[in-house]
């Protein structure tokens, strides 16, 4: 329901076109600033509201600037909460001004009421302006310690806010470790809470640049400080709790019997009625079972009712967000949800982008079972007075017939649609019947009997005139008229616009002349002679191909142009597995609702809490299948830092062609194919063989060596250290490790000049370190960047090395981080490692 | 975490405007705006609640004819911030009384005043009224609610039942009464949409109810509160397939597919007695929202009757029974029913005597609208329409046109047989002035019987 449409545009605030308005309020301002009558402050409150109300609407009313902050000596809070406001938001602009408002600020700081103190705590935080930074640490210091948990909440986030300002000025003042200690021993929970936030923020963003930050970071997700929060959860807020889920979600627990645990704590979540908390919940579920086949699918099963019942509580938005994710699950593992398809069914009165994603499910969890009853809904909304859902619709019947085994009713229905003489209906069974065709051959029967009846006139679409024009060409031997509508096709060639339909024409029309000659002769010189005059380039090369093979021989033409078709198996799938695989790992964000990883929307400082996955995504992953192991082939990344260039695709491609190496997704959207991906399932399946193999003989040498003395033990030179060269690790395990364990060993090393000058592309060096047993899982960068990771496993057992190796070529520097299950043998790999590398360009 | 949070009018003004990060360019509200506007205009329906314009991601929600907006760059949860969207409108409302553009404007400041106390750079601190009372001061400007069209699930108590006092769920948590002295009440709605499809031959394909129990507390002290069940309520249908409606109709038991809870809600005697203990926090909120395919009497019949009259013209004969008691009213009942695309013109001929109904065809999106002001439980309505087509039609009408959908609100009416037996306030000193309310209410969502 509308509110009462207002008369004239917004009457309380009026919005003054001119600058009249706002010197006036100058003068205005002015005269109370000095007043001390009594009823002032009511003035000065219609005073500030007329500023405020201003502010909103876009009008620049910095120039107050200074009466402002005159009147703002007030002890009414109300007033001072609307100046606060105002300051905020004009500070930045006002660096110099700014600078009048922190004697008060900071006055009010040390107010006795915690509220006041709170406040201007707040404000001080928020004037972003660089150069009044020393004038927070003091405040900010005392405001940490306050005894009221007000101030204490405000003075955390005030820490993150002086971040955010000057990250130097926050870390010398040694805030986060106060926070961090705030984090684990503050009794109100809030505190906790904005703490966990603000070190989060903090120490992702250190990371990259601070050792310790990154040890901290990590720490946040070692067990002690995860089940400590886990423990207190029921005091936090809701919306505390889904940072404390989303923190547990990135938790790898060590042992089984940790996750029932977890799981078992957090099932009440699921009963929440806040959606938010129901799906960090489920995300933190999903995550842990991720391993284990049989409890992840029970998971399923647990979470479905109450996600529907999410779905249909609360507003339209609310459930569109639910929706999506429960989207997401349905498609993964469509069997789960296949009795649960009426909840799918769409109502009429809802938007369209929620119908979109029913019709997908539906689609989805079509089975031998419930075929017939999906698809007589699915017809009821072909006759949709919503005709881009009644395509939707069709489609989907059409997907489903794709799918199915048995597909003769649908196939019959798909034939009402073409009877029922709605243009976009006709159009859209077209393009199905169609594809169908093209996998089940056998129906074309009783296809081509309707599709004959259908008047090429009344087709308007190019994808359905094509359609059309495809079925004319490979079943004009059963189509009567097929040349002769063909030939009236090409008459009006001049008329058609769409050169997709254009070269469906030609090809059509080929095909019906080596199937009825006579009939089609005059037809075909039409085309040809049409084709060759075309504008389109594309239409004019296939007009002088054709014409060219049919002078050179018409048999040979006929071979080209007219093979026996095999009927289709499988259509491609849009989306890579890897792709979705991703997003399911993004689960209870964005990427779910756009159906895409977060990379591919977000710029790189704000991917927020997936930056490790992201990472290790945006390199190629190279899975190994014999020795010799290098990357053919690069990933198309959106980054432009990845992007190699197209030498260097041919210069690592051309030598190492039998060489069978994966980049594993394809992030264009534009999919591996199904082969491959299949292909490099079966290459993991048989290395992880392979690696059962060289584990099973190690334990043989293992008993051999029983009873002889284990290493000397006073070794003045590092402990010899030996690597397996044929060490296996796929790209998951490698990531969960990563994740999973501590930085055991962090150093820099120089790189010798000739190794920087052998650098040119990262592939070089990856052949050189497998040389040392050293194996590269992902790799990427130009120059002068680079950044690797690598593994190793030792040659007796199988303790595994994993190395981040950001290489800068310009200053010849190695920057590497080692973790090891054993990291008492890291300082050797270290070694190794340098050792390995300081012979990289040696000839 | 939101990098700002601003409310749009219909017209696209911002009525308030909050920047908690300074990550987002000052012009997202108008990008926004031309972006929903033109969603629409390009044929695509309405804008998703969430999109993505040149990195930065728009949430937004719709309450009171109002677009609540927030934006991000950060890869969030999106529940997360629809829900807190949702969750800041109420704040809202619990504060103003009326959640409208008037008031809205009009309170302005006081909104502001809340909105940094509910977020801090960007990150959720509170959305609780309870808690944001300590640190809000501003009084609301409490606009005249008599003279405004009521709005949102509160507004559907205002007719048909004369036991509310009609402007309490519209009074503001903080503002005092006239009189100075503020009464002690408390609501409890039972609120449920039914969603129903039939067949062409009126047999139920799909039913389905999803209901809210709504809580508005005006007591003072924050008293604990039992709110009894049925009896034979269970919740679950075990391995059964949800769609299985098995003996249990008419067997009285009410079963539940699913249910969840409010925070404050305590379910330590639930399992025995059915009962939920809380203490109600100030404001609106829903104690239990749950959701229920076990069969059930759907509250009116549709019937229609398409017969070719003629080449040019065929009649429509829509007939609808209310099939409950007849101590129950209806109101606010529409019929709707697309007609043929080639459809010209349409006469109506209502039955003798009828009163309250409003027939007409809307030209635009050919779709025949029948209203009635009321229906009484056991009465039966017929509405004629004549149609007149530009064409001849070739295949069949009935194909053409349909389903035919409604929409109603039928107070004291729940179509679950879920009931709050009992509502117990814990002792208070002085319980001479105290009002418990329990309300039922049931509304249409989608439903439809196809042609």
């Amino acid at each position: 329901m509308a509110p009462p449409a207002q008369s004239q545009r917004s009457p309380s605030p009026s919005q003054p076109s001119g600058k009249g308005e706002v010197s006036d309020l100058k003068s205005q301002l002015r005269q109370l600033a000095g007043s001390r009558a009594p009823g002032i402050d009511d003035s000065k409150r219609e005073l500030f509201k007329k500023v405020i109300s201003y502010m909103t609407v876009g009008i620049d009313v910095s120039s107050l600037f200074g009466e402002m902050v005159m009147c703002s000596a007030t002890s009414d809070i109300v007033l001072k909460k609307m100046c606060y406001l105002y300051v905020g938001n004009y500070a930045k602009v006002n660096p110099d001004l700014a600078l009048l408002t922190i004697n008060f600020l900071q006055r009010d700081c040390k107010d006795e009421d915690p509220m006041i103190r709170g406040l201007a705590l707040r404000s001080l935080c928020s004037l972003r302006v660089a150069n009044l930074v020393e004038y927070l640490v003091g405040p900010l210091g005392s405001g940490l310690k306050d005894n009221n948990n007000y101030v204490r909440t405000v003075a955390v986030m005030g820490v993150l806010k002086l971040y955010h300002i000057s990250a130097s000025t926050c870390v010398d003042a040694d805030f986060p470790a106060m926070l961090k200690h705030s984090m684990l021993n503050d009794s109100d929970a809030q505190v906790v809470a904005n703490c966990l936030s603000a070190l989060q923020e903090i120490w992702s963003s250190e990371a990259s640049s601070s050792e310790e930050a990154s040890r901290e970071r990590e720490a946040l997700l070692s067990k002690p400080v995860v089940y400590y929060f886990l423990n207190r959860i029921k005091e936090f807020s809701e919306w505390a709790q889904c940072l404390v889920l989303e923190l547990v979600g990135k938790y790898v627990p060590s042992e089984t019997s940790e996750i029932f645990d977890i799981m078992n704590l957090l099932e009440d979540r699921l009963q929440h009625a806040n959606g938010a908390v129901v799906l960090a919940t489920i995300k933190v579920f999903l995550q842990l079972t991720l391993s284990m086949t049989d409890v992840h699918q029970q998971v399923y099963e647990r979470i479905k009712a109450p996600l529907l019942t999410l779905v249909s509580s609360g507003s339209p938005e609310q459930s569109y967000a639910v929706l999506s994710h429960l989207h997401l699950l349905v498609m993964r593992a469509p069997f789960i949800f296949s009795s649960d398809y009426k909840h799918f069914y769409c109502q009429y009165n809802e938007p369209s982008y929620v119908k979109k994603l029913k019709l997908e499910m539906l689609t989805a969890v079509a089975n031998e079972s419930n075929t017939y009853e999906i698809v007589t809904e699915l017809c009821e909304y072909a006759a949709n007075v919503d005709i881009p859902i009644a395509r939707e619709s069709i489609r989907a019947v059409g997907k489903i017939a794709l799918q199915q085994y048995d597909v003769n009713a649908i196939v019959d229905r798909l034939l009402q649609f073409l009877e029922m003489e709605k243009d976009y209906v006709t159009a859209e069974a077209l393009v199905l019947v169609k594809d169908l065709l093209r996998k089940y051959p056998q129906w074309s029967q009783d296809c081509i009997a309707v599709v004959g009846n259908i008047s090429s006139k009344n087709i308007q679409e190019p994808k359905a005139k094509a359609a059309l024009i495809w079925m004319l060409g490979e079943y004009s031997q059963d189509m009567h008229d097929a040349p002769y509508i063909l030939e009236s096709l090409i008459e009006n060639w001049e008329d058609e616009h769409s050169a997709e339909v254009r070269l469906h024409l030609l090809t059509a029309v080929m095909k019906c002349f080596f199937k009825r000659p006579p009939e089609t002769q005059k037809a075909l010189g039409a085309a040809l002679a049409a084709g060759l005059a075309d504008f389109h380039q594309d239409v004019h090369d296939r007009a002088l191909f054709y014409y060219r093979l049919l002078q050179y021989n018409v048999s040979v033409a006929q071979r080209v142009v007219d093979p026996p078709k095999q009927a289709v198996s499988v259509f491609a799938d849009t989306q890579s597995s890897e792709i979705k695989d991703r997003i399911f790992d993004e689960f209870n964000s964005l990427s779910v609702v756009y159906q895409k990883p977060s990379y591919m929307f977000t710029d790189k400082e704000h991917r927020g809490p997936f930056e490790f996955s992201d990472e290790l995504g945006h390199l190629s992953i190279g899975a190994e299948s014999t020795g010799t192991v290098v990357p053919a082939q690069r990933v198309e990344a959106n980054d432009k830092d990845l992007l190699l260039s197209v030498s260097e695709k041919e210069e690592s491609g051309g030598p190492s062609n039998n060489a069978s190496a994966y980049s594993a997704p394809s992030y264009d959207g534009s999919s591996v194919s199904a082969a491959a991906s299949s292909q490099m399932l079966s290459e993991l399946a048989i290395s992880s063989v392979t690696g059962h193999a060289s584990q099973s003989s190690l334990a043989i040498d293992d008993l051999l060596g029983l009873g002889l003395p284990v290493a000397p033990a006073p070794a003045p030179s590092p402990p010899l250290l030996k690597l397996n060269s044929k060490a296996v690790l796929d790209p998951g395990t490698f990531q969960q490790k990563w994740r999973q364990l501590p930085i055991s060993l962090s150093q820099e090393y120089s790189v010798s000049p000739r190794g920087v000058a052998a650098l040119t592309a990262p592939q070089a060096l990856l052949r050189h370190m497998q040389g040392h047993s050293i194996h590269c899982i992902a790799s990427g960068g130009q120059s002068p960047n680079y950044k690797f990771f690598f593994f190793a496993q030792k040659a007796e057992e199988s303790s595994t090395f994993l190395v981040e190796c950001i290489i800068n070529t310009s200053s010849a520097k190695a920057q590497i981080k080692i973790k090891a299950d054993d990291q008492s043998a890291s300082e050797a790999f270290s070694t190794l490692f340098q050792s390995a590398l300081s012979e990289f360009g040696l000839p | 975490m939101i990098s700002q949070f601003f409310v749009l009018s219909q017209r696209g003004d911002n009525i308030v405007f909050r920047d908690y990060r300074g990550e987002v360019q000052k012009g997202s509200a108008e990008i926004f705006f031309r972006k929903v506007k033109f969603w629409k205009e390009d044929g695509d329906g309405d804008a998703p609640p969430i999109f993505n314009v040149d990195g930065v991601n728009y949430f937004h929600v719709k309450v009171a004819g109002l677009l609540f907006v927030a934006t991000t760059r950060v890869n969030v949860s999106p529940s997360l911030v629809l829900e807190l969207l949702q969750r800041i409108a109420r704040v809202i409302k619990d504060y103003l009384g009326v959640l409208n553009e008037d008031s809205l404007r009009k309170n302005f400041v006081l909104v502001y005043e809340l909105l940094d106390e509910v977020i801090d750079f960007g990150y959720v601190e509170t959305t609780s009224t309870e808690v944001l009372k300590s640190y809000v001061f501003n009084e609301p400007i409490v606009v005249d609610v008599a003279r405004l069209p009521s709005l949102g699930p509160a507004g559907i108590f205002m007719q048909g039942t004369k036991r509310m006092p009609g402007t309490a769920v519209t009074k503001s948590v903080v503002a005092n009464e006239p009189g100075g002295r503020k009464r002690e009440e408390i609501f409890v709605d039972i609120i449920e949409k039914i969603s129903v499809t039939f067949s062409s031959s009126g047999y139920i394909l799909t039913s389905e109810i999803d209901g809210t129990i709504q809580m508005k507390s005006y007591l003072t002290g924050n008293p604990e509160i039992r709110l009894a069940l049925n009896d034979d309520l269970s919740i679950g249908r075990g391995g059964r397939s949800i769609y299985d409606y098995g003996s249990s109709y008419g067997s009285g038991a009410v079963i539940l597919d699913d249910c969840n809870f409010h925070e404050s809600v305590h379910l330590d005697s639930f399992e025995d007695d059915r009962t939920l203990t809380l203490v109600p926090p100030d404001g609106e909120f829903p104690v239990m929202n749950y959701r229920m395919t076990q069969e059930f009497k759907p509250p009116f019949r549709i019937n229609t009757l398409i017969e070719e009259a003629g080449p040019l013209k065929a009649e429509v004969i829509l007939k609808v029974r209310a099939e409950f008691s007849s101590s129950i009213t209806a109101n606010t009942i529409l019929v709707q029913m697309p007609l043929p695309t080639y459809t010209t013109r349409v006469s109506f001929e209502l039955e003798p005597g009828a009163v309250g109904n409003t027939t007409d065809f809307k030209e635009a999106n050919k779709r025949l609208e029948w209203g009635l002001k009321k229906i009484v439980g056991g009465s039966e309505h017929t509405l004629r329409a004549k149609l007149t087509f530009s064409q001849e039609s070739h295949g069949n009408i009935v194909k053409e046109s349909g389903p035919v959908s409604m929409t109603f609100t039928i107070p004291m009416y729940n179509a679950s047989r879920l009931q709050v037996k009992y509502l117990q306030i814990a002792k208070k000193a002085k319980n001479d002035n105290l009002y418990r309310w329990v309300r039922y209410v049931t509304q249409a969502n989608s439903y439809v019987a196809r042609l």
